[in-house]
C-alpha cells in the first residue's frame, strides 16, 4: 500500500457536514473515515455531569451517514471521544445511539468499544509512585482532588485503536483520545510514517476548519504517502493554502513547533508546506519523536456547587455611573441579610458593556456604554441556598436606592418572567495532568460486540 | 519607515483556549514580508503582551514566531482556568481586542 486515504467529514461529530462533500470524499475510495466527537473547550461541566454537549439528533444524523459508507464500502469508521468528553456516561450515551440506528438499519457489524475513564485507585497509586505531574500551569495534584472528581479519564494515543482495528472491528467508539490518534491508527498499523500520520491527524481533526474559508461542519481528505501528506477539501467553495493549513497547525497549541502527545512529541521543526494543486497542499518532513517514558494525559472535573442566575438590562445613566458601587452595595446587603445562617456562596455580577467578557485583563475600565446587561449568579452547595442568594440579590439590585436616584420605580429590565434560572450543578477542572505508564493499552480497556447478531 | 496598526498587515487575530488553564493569541501576518517586518519590530514580545493584558511578565508563557503560517504567537496563562468561578470566556475566543490596537513601526 503506497498512499492511505482519510475522510473527515467534520470537526466534531455532531456538527455536520454537506452530503454533497461527504459523496465527493467517498468518490475518492477513502481507506478509512475517522472523526473526533469532542472537546475541552466546552469548558468542565460536560465532563463533571456525564453529558454530551453536542445534540444527540444532530450526532445520529452524522453517524448514519458515516456508518453506512463505511459498511457498504468494507472500510473502517472510527470515532474518538464518544460523547464530547469520552468517559463512561459518554461512551454509553454514543454507543445507545449507534445501537439504536443498527436495529433501525438491519445492521450487523463487528463493533470496537474503547473505555477511557479510569478506576480512581489506580490514579491515586501512580500519585503515591509519582507518576502524576501537572501540566503548566495547573497545579499539583492531591489524593483529595482525586477523591473529588466525578470522572477522571486518560487520552489514548493510537495504540488502542490500532489494537481493536486488529482484533476486527468495523466500527470502532473509542473514549477520551488524542486528537489525531483515530485518525492516525489505521495507516501507522498499516506502516506509515508515525510523525506524518499523527500531523495529518491532527490537520484532519477539525475538518474543513484547516481550509480557507474554513468550517469546522465540512469535509477534509487526506492522502498519506510514504514521505508527505496531502490534504484538501471537498467542497468546490474551499482551498487549502499553505498558509490556512500551517496556521491550522497552530490554533489551540502553546508551541507549534513542539507538539506533545501520547508516548512522544510531533516535532514539526522541519516541516514544509507547499501548494500541490489549486485546492490541495502537500505537507513534508513532520516526524514523530518518542518520549522516554509514555505519558497519558488526565483530565477530571468535580462539582463545585449549583448555580442561579438572573438576566437584567439597565439603561438609566445615572446609575451606569455607578454600577460598581450598586453591585458592592448589594453584595453587602445579601451578606449582611443571611449572616445568622452563615451561607457559603459565591455573588458574582458579571456586567456586559463594563468588563463582561474580558474581566482583569480588560485594558478598557471605564464604562462607555449607553445601557448595560447585568447577569447576577449565585454558586452555593446546594441549588436552595443559591435561589436564595440569587433572588435576594435580584429583588435588592432592583429597588436598590443608589445616590441621585430619579428612577423610583425598578433599577432592572428583566427579559424573562422568570427572571431567576437554575442552571443545576456546577464543575471545576481539578485533573488536568500527566501519568506514565508502561504499556499504552493498560489505561484503556476495550471489547468487541457483534452488533445486530442477536436480532437474527 | 511608517506606523501601522496590526489589522492593516494581518488577516487573523484570536485567541483560543490552549488546553483549560492557557489562552493563545495567535497573528497571522498577510504575507511573508509583513510577517518578516513584525519579528524584526519585535511587537509582539513578553513586554508588550504583559502591558496590553496588564499581567505580569511571568504569566506570559511564550512568544513563538512560526514561519510556515507567517504567525506569531503568544500564549499567556488563564486568568481562570476554563469555567471556573468567576470566569467569563469558557472558549477563550474573545481575548484578542487589545492586539487589534498594537501600533509598530513597519521598516
Amino acid at each position: 500500500m503506497n498512499e492511505f486515504r482519510v475522510l473527515s467529514p467534520t470537526a466534531i461529530l455532531g456538527y455536520g457536514f454537506p452530503e454533497e462533500s461527504f459523496r465527493a470524499g467517498l468518490a475518492r475510495d477513502p481507506h478509512l473515515i475517522a472523526v473526533d466527537a469532542g472537546s475541552t473547550d466546552p469548558g468542565p461541566y460536560y465532563l463533571g455531569a456525564g453529558v454530551s454537549f453536542t445534540d444527540r439528533a444532530a450526532v445520529k444524523r452524522d453517524l448514519e451517514l458515516m456508518i453506512e459508507a463505511g459498511l457498504e464500502r468494507d472500510i473502517p469508521v472510527v470515532i474518538g471521544t464518544a460523547g464530547g468528553c469520552g468517559a463512561d456516561p459518554h461512551l454509553e450515551w454514543n454507543l445507545e445511539i449507534i445501537l439504536e440506528l443498527t436495529r433501525e438499519k438491519g445492521w450487523q457489524f463487528p463493533l470496537g468499544v474503547i473505555h477511557a475513564e479510569l478506576d480512581k485507585e489506580l490514579v491515586r497509586q501512580a500519585l503515591r509512585q509519582n507518576r502524576i505531574s501537572p501540566l503548566y500551569p495547573a497545579p499539583d495534584l492531591t489524593e483529595e482532588e482525586i477523591d473529588a472528581a466525578k470522572h477522571i479519564v486518560g487520552q489514548m494515543g493510537p495504540e488502542a485503536v490500532m489494537s481493536v482495528l486488529g482484533q476486527g472491528a468495523k466500527v470502532v467508539l473509542a473514549g477520551r483520545s488524542y486528537d489525531p490518534a483515530v485518525f492516525s491508527a489505521a495507516a501507522i498499523a498499516a506502516g506509515f510514517d508515525k510523525g506524518l500520520a499523527i500531523h495529518m491527524g491532527k490537520i484532519l481533526e477539525c475538518g474543513a476548519i484547516a481550509a480557507s474559508p474554513g468550517s469546522g461542519s465540512d469535509c477534509l481528505l487526506g492522502t498519506l504517502r510514504t514521505d508527505c501528506f496531502i490534504v484538501e477539501p471537498l467542497n468546490p467553495a474551499r482551498r487549502c493554502t499553505p498558509t490556512s493549513v500551517a496556521a491550522h497547525t497552530l490554533y489551540e497549541k502553546t508551541n507549534p513547533y513542539i507538539l506533545p502527545g501520547p508516548g512522544g512529541v510531533l516535532d514539526l521543526r522541519e516541516t514544509t508546506f507547499t501548494q500541490e494543486t489549486e485546492t490541495a497542499v502537500k505537507v513534508s518532513g513532520s516526524k514523530f519523536l518518542p518520549g522516554d517514558k509514555y505519558t497519558v494525559k488526565l483530565e477530571g472535573a468535580k462539582c463545585v456547587g449549583y448555580r442561579t442566575v438572573s438576566i437584567a438590562g439597565c439603561r438609566d445613566p445615572i446609575m451606569i455611573g455607578q454600577i460598581d458601587h450598586i453591585t458592592e452595595a448589594v453584595r453587602e446587603r445579601v451578606q449582611d441579610n443571611f449572616k445568622r445562617y452563615g451561607y457559603k456562596y459565591f455573588l458574582h455580577f458579571n456586567i456586559y458593556g463594563k468588563n463582561g467578557v474580558m474581566g482583569n485583563l480588560e485594558p478598557q475600565p471605564n464604562v462607555t456604554a449607553h445601557e448595560l446587561g447585568i447577569i447576577i449568579e449565585a454558586v452555593a452547595e446546594t441549588q436552595e441556598i443559591a435561589n436564595t442568594i440569587c433572588s435576594f440579590a435580584r429583588s435588592t439590585m432592583l429597588h436598590y436606592g443608589y445616590p441621585g436616584r430619579v428612577a423610583t420605580a425598578g433599577n432592572l429590565a428583566f427579559p424573562y418572567s422568570p427572571s431567576d434560572f437554575k442552571a443545576g450543578a456546577v464543575y471545576n477542572f481539578n485533573v488536568y495532568h500527566l501519568m506514565e505508564v508502561d504499556d499504552p493499552l493498560s489505561l484503556f480497556p476495550s471489547k468487541i460486540i457483534e452488533v445486530g447478531k442477536e436480532k437474527r | 519607515m511608517a506606523l501601522v496598526k496590526l489589522p492593516e498587515v494581518a488577516s487573523v487575530i484570536r485567541s483560543k483556549n490552549s488546553g483549560p488553564y492557557e489562552l493563545t493569541l495567535d497573528v497571522i501576518f498577510k504575507n511573508k514580508e509583513a510577517f518578516e517586518a513584525a519579528c524584526r519590530a519585535q511587537v509582539i514580545n513578553k513586554s508588550t503582551i504583559a502591558k496590553l493584558y496588564g499581567i505580569s511578565e511571568d504569566e506570559v508563557i511564550g512568544i513563538i514566531e512560526f514561519a510556515p503560517a507567517h504567525a506569531i504567537k503568544a500564549t499567556i496563562v488563564r486568568p481562570f482556568p476554563s469555567g471556573a468561578l468567576g470566569e467569563t470566556d469558557v472558549y477563550g475566543a474573545q481575548q484578542h481586542a487589545p492586539l487589534l490596537n498594537l501600533e509598530f513601526e513597519l521598516t
